[in-house]
């Protein structure tokens, strides 16, 4: 059998002022055919105004498992929030 | 349906205390109604369970292509045309993203398509059926589409997040296939009497292969009491054709058509309709290879797998050349 066409991950800015949201993935032999196949693929509806790819195998990802020692510490840190702090309402609008 | 003969680990419920403590704790998240995502802890039945529902899918877009493609070139206006064409574009792209969804389980493209071409996997029954006349674009889309969404509708909540994800994405494209073929049959049976007659005969032709997509009765589905456990089946099989039938009786009647069932009758007590179940040994027989159509989708599958050998071959071998020749300049 002959090699399958890489993976790829697909992005799309879905108006301007908007983010690149990843919207799934594909296969393409190469950047340029991954884009036409996006455009194919993700867009069909005016979904969106620019595209992104990158090769899936590119892509580093944090580990499940990791779950706890990345994000635990952030959870009692209550005072990065605006509403930690209370205003008297005579200072008005904060 | 899409899905209908999901051979899961081929035992029934497994219960929690032969369970180990990690699908305990899997089991758990998925009663909390978290999704599972795919580098997290799943037990092998639930992947292996769900590459087959997924695959099956899948080749349900991609072989449901077959009978409508059968009428783009005879479509009787060029805008019919446009719409049809739409909507089996959209077909392939359904099958591109549960291929993709899949794939993040550990299945590779090529293996699907290997499995499909050899007859290991399945796709629906529906698609063995042949497409005779122009009505049959107008019943496919109204019954055959307006089943799926019943079935995909539910299983935007799936506990698999690429899954869900694919299907929020398909549910949101699809409503557009059931009105396309709706509005066929609107057009056919308020045109000649002969033209009202094609309507009349595509619905007696597809009204039980329709009925037969949400699967076997419920008290045949040995698979789906654990598939429900792990919220990747949402419903039972009768409960989404008990639904269908409540839903698509009435615009039957809208259309001045009649439901080949004689026996479909309001029922006051239980709130339903009462109706024919399709004919199980039919249904049996189609799923496993000896459909009207069967041999027809699976070779047209198979030469176009083989006839775009090269082109996929020429393709990442151009795209190699150039990346070499790339490095040569750096």
């Amino acid at each position: 059998m002959s090699k399958e066409w890489p993976l790829w991950e697909v992005f799309i800015r879905g108006q301007h002022g908007m983010s690149h949201r990843h919207v799934g993935s594909l296969h393409a032999v190469d950047a340029e055919h991954a884009i036409k196949n996006a455009r194919d693929v993700y867009t069909r509806r005016n979904e969106g105004v620019s595209i992104w790819v990158v090769m899936a195998k590119d892509i580093a990802a944090s580990s499940p498992s990791d779950k706890g020692p990345l994000y635990e510490p952030a959870r009692d840190k209550v005072y990065r929030h605006p509403t930690f702090y209370d205003i008297p309402e005579d200072v008005g609008k904060m | 349906m899409y899905a209908q003969m999901v051979k899961s680990t081929g035992k029934g419920l497994i219960a929690r205390d032969e369970m180990t403590a990690e699908d305990r704790t899997f089991q758990d998240r998925i009663d909390a109604g978290e999704k599972i995502e795919p580098k997290d802890y799943m037990p092998d039945g639930y992947r292996r369970n769900l590459i087959r529902q997924i695959g099956q899918h899948a080749h349900s877009e991609i072989v449901g292509q077959l009978p409508e493609g059968n009428w783009i070139t005879r479509a009787p206006t060029l805008e019919r045309k446009a719409n049809l064409l739409a909507k089996v574009q959209d077909e392939a792209g359904h099958g591109l993203y549960l291929y993709c969804a899949a794939e993040t389980l550990g299945v590779s493209r090529d293996e699907l398509f290997k499995m499909l071409h050899s007859g290991e996997m399945k796709y629906s029954s529906i698609f063995n059926y042949p497409t005779l006349t122009w009505a049959d674009m107008g019943a496919v889309g109204w019954l055959v589409d307006g089943a799926a969404i019943m079935n995909q509708v539910p299983l935007q909540r799936t506990s698999y997040g690429p899954y869900a994800r694919a299907m929020v994405r398909i549910c949101k494209e699809e409503s557009f296939h059931q009105r396309q073929g709706f509005h066929i049959m609107m057009a056919m049976v308020n045109g000649t009497a002969d033209q009202k007659r094609m309507a009349q005969d595509a619905l007696n032709r597809f009204w039980y292969p329709a009925l037969m997509m949400f699967g076997p009765s419920d008290k045949d589905s040995v698979h789906s009491a654990q598939s429900m456990a792990w919220k990747i089946k949402m419903n039972t099989n009768d409960e989404l054709r008990q639904k269908f039938v409540g839903e698509t009786v009435p615009q039957a009647q809208y259309l001045g058509l009649t439901i080949p069932d004689e026996n479909l009758k309001w029922n006051d007590d239980t709130g339903h309709y009462d109706f024919t179940e399709p004919d199980w040994d039919e249904f049996f027989h189609v799923i496993s290879g000896s459909g009207p159509c069967n041999t027809d989708r699976l070779n047209a599958r198979r030469k176009a797998w083989d006839d775009g050998a090269w082109v996929r071959e020429a393709m990442m071998a151009h795209a190699e050349k150039k990346a070499q020749r790339r490095v040569a300049a750096e």
